[in-house]
């Protein structure tokens, strides 16, 4: 492994070899990793994204899970591999929330890493149990604050996408609610189907065919937009909750030091990805929609993640909630 | 009438050439890594999941269910074997399968395990067929309070499992618990016992402390003396049970297929229980409980019945909620979302052909890997005969790459060396590594459930009591209680010292 991290280091300092470098790559597999568990709906995005991405670069790119501690053993891995290109991360929101969750993190969230791009938006919706009494969410605000004590808010675990989520809706609402974590989306959402608790906030991804079943109630929309499977369904701001504007963002990032080629090239990968019909339709079953080209590049993933990381320091810092 | 219709559409979609290869391919895979200790059904599905992309959903979706209950099959024969469990289940497999193999009687075990398997699976089919809807309300019913009581009445069965001293089982329960607290507490993101380790921070892994207590302590216990696998080995009679072993079987079975149904519906972790319930109940109703541990027929035909039967009723919360009851079960939702199947309650009347048929080709896999199965016994009994110094450093080997391959974390790997030698200790101790490991799965549950009870009721211990459900579970928790102590007590009078060498 000495020799393409010796290449990787030359092509970062020297201008003359770097683009032969990036001309010639990839010249082998590459390595995704996902520091979530397979199956989840991260992985979910990263198998669809990964497998147009092959196509377009020639070789075969491998989904590699490496789960834990809420995605931060993954980020660690990929913040010490060697920054040749050939191996990528994709994460979600987490990225941005584990520098204010973690308060000893195994590498510097903005400096270890360089950026591919955005791949994904994904919205969320705030539900409840199917016999839940407000029947829109203007009554659903006025109910949650007036029996705030009575109510339960199930998440799926400290850092979770319905954790954030959950801890935006208090914070906005002013209702501190029961909190119920559960290890995982799954229970929390088996016990909102069977009415043990009363409130969530979910992705999309997780909620859409509950909703469609009608085993869960749907109240409002997280993103400023409302959503084609829904169109309903209001959105959170347009309701009075100013500045309510969660999503599960997504994105995929290399080791610092990536040649900027490689970026460039694997940007590229990914716009044509997200321009696939076949992708685009699998996201839209699951109620959210590929980033524009524009979003899919290095410059708007950096920019996100330094907006992210500067939005959710106070929230967390305000619930003093940390995962260490 | 609905119901045939329905099962006939499964079948039609389940028999078509292409889906009757996938299961085949499924069935073979899943008892192939089953049978090589270490690597589990959800590192092989994983691995996978990329080639499933370019086939039919439904026939992609067979053959992910093939490998998971065809490792359910396999898993058993390394448990039988080499006392190498991979999963929860085959643990208490290997209480007494590993004894009959001891005893020359290896054959039979395996026999054993595939008839009661497929009995069980077949029965579990028609109940996932008929009843899936209306269970699904009746999971739904089971609240963090009922967990709870649910996991107490299966920690109070754990002192079943040991064939020796009450006090030394309770003792490795305990451990078991307190190994089960490693981790991230995921109520307040505190982490316990993880020695500043990230790595351990979402907890130790459930293979390597098994693969750890069970198969490496064993491999470090015959390499201390290679007489005991020579008279396992010589002693091989015949492959097949007999017109008697036949008659002790359709009890076990009959019981631990009830057992495993119930239990695997509950989407919470009710299927861990089914093996180590069945074990609970086959020594309570045996006329001989002091051949338990020994090489007990029914120790092998009860449980094996009631992992199988869970695990295919497992699959009625993934089914009709589209919601997984454990880490496979989550691929096989990430394979149909991939597939464009978002998987929810109307999967059932949304893609009607797709649901039936997975339900057929159940029974066509169990089917399958019964004949599949039975003439391979003779093969792997065969293995035995492979000289012993050939044949550790593979399963070495095998078990360093299946723990790996669960997370790529290298300290899953310490943790099976750890444990390896844990369990060494323990066997010179006379301590068993069964109570240990339900002590392990069982706890975090445990926990979980109580402290979400206590947060739900705003702590007040009584909803343990005043929810139907969990109150009858505690009293059946008594119950077991009281009979598994009253013998002991009267025994104790009698003779006080016999049991310390059992």
């Amino acid at each position: 492994m000495a020799y393409p991290k010796l290449l990787g280091a030359l092509c970062a300092t020297t201008l003359l070899v770097a683009p032969a470098f990036a001309q010639d790559w990839p010249q082998r597999q590459i390595t995704m990793v996902v520091p979530f568990a397979a199956g989840g709906p991260t992985d979910t995005v990263a198998r669809m994204v990964a497998e147009r991405m092959s196509a377009d670069l020639g070789h075969q790119i491998i989904v590699e899970n490496i789960g834990g501690a809420g995605g931060t053993l993954g980020a660690g891995n990929v913040a010490k591999a060697d920054p040749d290109g050939y191996t990528v991360l994709l994460h979600h929101i987490g990225m941005a929330t584990s520098a204010t969750l973690y308060r000893n993190l195994a590498y510097d969230t903005l400096n270890a890493f360089d950026y591919v791009g955005l791949v994904t938006e994904v919205p969320m919706v705030v539900v409840a149990r199917k016999d839940f009494e407000p029947n829109d969410f203007t009554a659903f605000i006025s109910y949650v604050k007036d029996n705030a004590d009575n109510l339960t808010l199930a998440n799926a675990g400290i850092g979770s996408a319905s954790h954030l989520c959950g801890m935006m809706l208090m914070s906005a609402l002013e209702a501190p609610l029961v909190t119920v974590p559960y290890k995982g989306t799954g229970p929390a959402m088996t016990d909102l189907l069977g009415g043990q608790t009363d409130i969530m906030c979910d992705q999309t991804t997780n909620t859409t065919q509950q909703i469609k079943g009608g085993t869960i109630k749907a109240y409002a929309v997280t993103t400023p937009e409302r959503l084609e499977l829904f169109p309903d369904l209001p959105t959170a701001m347009e309701s009075g909750l100013d500045g309510f504007d969660v999503s599960i963002w997504h994105g995929i990032y290399t080791p610092k030091g990536t040649p900027a080629e490689v970026n460039e090239r694997l940007s590229k990968s990914l716009q044509s990805a997200l321009a696939d019909e076949g992708v685009v339709k699998a996201m839209a079953d699951l109620g959210t929609a590929p980033s524009p080209a524009e979003d899919a590049t290095p410059a708007a993933l950096q920019a996100k993640l330094e907006a992210e990381i500067a939005r959710w320091q106070p929230v967390i810092e305000a619930a003093g909630v940390y995962a260490d | 009438m609905e119901l045939l219709s329905n099962l006939a559409l499964g079948f039609s979609v389940a028999s078509s050439l292409a889906n009757l290869l996938f299961c085949l391919i499924g069935v073979l895979l899943g008892t192939l890594i089953g049978v090589l200790p270490g690597i589990g059904a959800t590192a092989t599905i994983a691995m996978l999941l990329p080639i499933t992309f370019q086939l039919e959903p439904v026939s992609s979706l067979i053959m992910l269910a093939g490998i998971y209950y065809g490792a359910q099959y396999g898993g058993s024969t390394t448990a039988i074997l080499i006392n190498m469990p991979g999963e929860s289940s085959s643990a208490v497999t290997a209480i007494d399968g590993y004894q009959m193999a001891r005893k020359g009687r290896a054959g039979t075990a395996l026999a054993t395990a595939a008839l009661g398997s497929f009995f069980a699976g077949t029965v579990a089919t028609f109940l996932v067929a008929i009843f899936a809807p209306p269970l699904t309300a009746v999971a739904l019913k089971f609240g963090a309070a009922e967990y709870f009581s649910l996991m107490v009445m299966g920690l109070v069965m754990s002192v079943a499992l040991a064939h020796g001293s009450v006090l030394k089982a309770l003792a490795m329960v305990v451990l078991g618990l307190l190994l089960g607290i490693v981790g991230t507490d995921i109520y307040t993101g505190a982490p316990r016992f993880t020695l500043g380790i990230t790595q351990y921070a979402d907890g130790l892994n459930f293979v390597a402390v098994a693969v750890g207590v069970f198969g490496i302590a064993e491999i470090l216990r015959n390499l201390e003396d290679e007489h005991d696998r020579e008279v396992m080995t010589k002693n091989i009679s015949r492959l097949f049970p007999n017109r008697e072993e036949f008659r002790q079987m359709i009890g076990p079975v009959l019981r631990g297929t009830g057992v495993g149904s119930v239990l695997g519906i509950l989407p919470g972790g009710g299927a861990i229980l089914a093996s180590f319930a069945s074990y609970t109940i086959e020594k309570k109703v045996s006329a001989r409980p002091q051949d338990f541990g020994k090489g007990a027929l029914a120790g092998v035909a009860g449980p094996e019945s009631a992992n199988n039967a869970g695990a295919q009723t497992s699959f009625i919360p993934l089914l009709t909620l589209g919601i997984p009851a454990n880490p496979v079960m989550a691929l096989m939702i990430g394979a149909m979302i991939i597939q464009g199947i978002v998987p929810g309650p109307n999967v059932v009347s949304e893609q009607p052909a797709l649901f039936w048929g997975i339900i057929a080709s159940m029974w066509i896999g169990n089917l399958m890997l019964v004949i599949l199965n039975l003439p391979l016994i003779g093969l792997w009994v065969r293995l035995l005969t492979v000289p012993y110094y050939v044949l550790f450093p593979i399963i070495m080997a095998m078990c360093s790459i299946g723990v790996y391959s669960v997370a790529s974390n290298t300290y899953d790997l310490y943790a099976v060396a750890f444990f390896g030698l844990l369990g060494y200790v323990m066997s010179k101790l006379r301590c068993e590594p069964a109570p240990l490991l339900l002590g392990f799965v069982l706890g975090p549950l445990l926990e979980e459930n109580l402290r979400r009870a206590m947060i739900l009721s705003r702590g007040d211990p009584m909803t343990f009591l005043t929810r139907p459900i969990s109150a009858t579970l505690l009293l059946m928790s008594l119950a077991v209680l009281v009979l598994v102590f009253l013998p002991q007590i009267r025994k104790r009078r009698d003779e006080v010292f016999t049991e310390s060498d059992a």
